[in-house]
């Protein structure tokens, strides 16, 4: 069944068009994500999903439903995590989920047991009684994520779940998030990070200018537009253009950064070496399995974080 | 809706209400001593025939409701877009956007009766109620409360840092309280400063909670004063409404 139903859907800010027609398919249970870098457009098109920003143009139903007409209605049956934490930093973090369910008309004796249960889950039931103030980024977005769940959402929604985070921090939030994804929930996220949707997301769409440039599951869209493999080369010199000539034919593809140079081929140890062959010597030398990084180099021809 | 909203302001309220009251109520209190007897020593003979503390302690009352509900209109609002960023928060909820302003709104409100009500209390016990009609010095509180709070929030969800809140009191709010009629009569201005005190929200509460206090008819028909204060609280919800909606729907 789907769940979120976009044909030609658009955002426009004045002049400035945000999503430029995009459609796209969520179906129940799976983790769908938008990848994309700042400015793609990932941001808006989850916020005419969350129906706080009404469509331009173009089709949206979510739910069955019209987020035009049937917002709240909607809204009641999401979980929302947003890219900027908006807890309240004054009340304890028990609060900050009793209040938040009463929003959906919760009676307080089942927010006060939901909340037990997902301070449990989200690993704060130590800080049940602490403000949120002194608690540590993970914490807060921990926090956020159990906010989210206190409706017992059909659809989460998660707007970069861990941007800002330390790698600790973000590891735990992972594999929250994939607890949920086993436990039937649809999960719709956001990201920049691709070794995040490669863990994540059973589907993704990449984002490129408010346009949908790619869509698949993360395998599928590496086999697609990337080489099994990737050998990377450093080379001492000013410019790592001068290079790129004499590695001309090893692999199918050869992408030169201002920093390295990477030769797309099925077999790293192979391409290794021929380069040692044509007497070139790299300061480095790295070989990896492509990511969606690549992927996302290859369809736009710039990465992702810059 | 809205209830949940008013409900999780007064959750929030738990906190810190010990501080609050302090400023709500202590420091009108402390304005009352200060004025009403010290002042009011000189005022020989009274003002317009009733003693010069029972005089101002109802204009006192109905600028107290007005103080307090600015105060609850201003930073709160301004940081539950700009700081604590509330609002977004619930906006994510099924509430809608009316909803809310009204639950914030309702919470402006509670702080006002809260805080009259206590002083009202303390007045009456110095004796200077003189009649029974005093009880709807409350009700009045409430309206001149909504009557300010209203465009208050437009103002507070329309501006981007607090610099422009000390615009906001220095231009409307001290002024206001001085030229209302609190603490003299409005009579005894110059004829244009007399049209911005009928102009400006407080005196029509002032006028009112003094007819109320000390039994006599108010200066304009009772009605006249409601629906102008009515009419700021209507205007202003409008306002509030439209720049909620444009910060929340985008």
């Amino acid at each position: 069944m789907t769940l979120i139903h976009a044909r030609g859907l658009v955002k426009r800010f004045g002049d400035f068009t945000a999503v430029d027609g995009i459609d796209v398919d969520v179906r129940r249970g799976e983790a769908f994500g938008f990848l994309g870098p700042n400015g793609a457009g990932k941001s808006s098109t989850m916020r005419m999903i969350g129906c706080v920003s009404p469509p331009t143009d173009g089709v949206l139903r979510i739910l069955d439903l019209d987020p035009r007409r049937d917002g709240p209605a909607i809204r009641a049956r999401l979980g929302v995590c947003p890219q900027l934490d908006n807890l309240d930093l004054e009340l304890t973090v028990r609060e900050n989920l009793t209040t938040y369910a009463r929003f959906f008309g919760i009676p307080r004796k089942v927010a006060r047991a939901r909340a037990a249960e997902l301070l449990d889950f989200v690993q704060l039931t130590e800080r049940a009684d602490s403000k949120v103030e002194p608690l540590s980024g993970g914490m807060r977005r921990r926090l956020t994520i159990a906010r989210a769940l206190v409706n017992e959402p059909e659809i989460v929604l998660l707007d970069e779940p861990t941007t800002g985070l330390d790698p600790q921090a973000r590891h735990l939030v992972w594999e929250r998030l994939f607890r949920l994804k086993q436990q039937g929930v649809t999960l719709v996220l956001t990201t920049h990070y691709m070794d995040e949707a490669e863990q994540l997301c059973d589907r993704l769409v990449v984002m490129d200018g408010g346009k949908i440039v790619a869509e698949g599951s993360p395998r599928a869209l590496i086999e697609r537009y990337s080489t099994r493999e990737v050998v990377e080369l450093r080379f001492n010199a000013e410019s790592q253009e001068a290079f790129a000539e004499k590695l001309a034919g090893i692999g199918e593809r050869v992408e030169v950064l201002p920093d390295r140079i990477l030769l797309y081929v099925a077999d790293g140890d192979e391409a290794v070496a021929e380069v040692q062959r044509r007497a070139l010597s790299p300061a480095s030398v790295l070989v990896r399995r492509s990511s969606l990084e690549d992927v996302f180099l290859h369809l736009t021809g710039r990465t992702l974080v810059d | 809706m809205a209830r949940y909203v008013f409900e999780y302001h007064l959750v929030s309220y738990r906190r810190v209400w010990r501080g609050s009251v302090l400023s709500s109520f202590v420091l009108p209190l402390l304005t009352m001593l200060g004025f009403g007897v010290g002042v009011g020593a000189y005022v020989t003979g009274g003002v317009e025939g009733a003693p010069y503390l029972d005089w101002m302690v109802p204009g006192l009352i109905a600028s107290t409701a007005m103080q307090i509900a600015i105060g609850e209109s201003t930073w709160p609002v301004l940081g539950g877009f700009e700081w604590r960023r509330i609002y977004f928060g619930q906006s994510a909820a099924p509430l809608r956007v009316a909803d809310i302003l009204d639950g914030h709104l309702a919470f402006a409100v509670f702080r006002t009766l809260t805080s009259c009500g206590a002083f009202l209390l303390v007045a009456a016990a110095f004796g200077t109620m003189h009649s029974w009609w005093a009880l709807a010095v409350l009700p009045i509180a409430g309206l001149v409360g909504l009557a300010v709070a209203t465009p208050t929030f437009a103002y507070a969800s329309t501006i981007r840092s607090d610099s422009y809140l000390a615009v906001l009191f220095r231009l409307g709010v001290i002024p206001m309280s001085l030229f209302s009629g609190v603490f003299f009569p409005v009579e005894s201005l110059p004829v244009a400063l007399r049209w911005i005190a009928y102009a400006l929200p407080l005196w029509h509460g002032v006028d009112l909670s003094r007819a109320a206090t000390l039994g006599v008819a108010p200066a304009w028909s009772p009605l006249g004063h409601v629906l102008y204060l009515a009419l700021w609280a209507g205007v202003g919800w409008l306002l509030a409404y439209r720049q909620f909606g444009r910060r929340l729907v985008v």
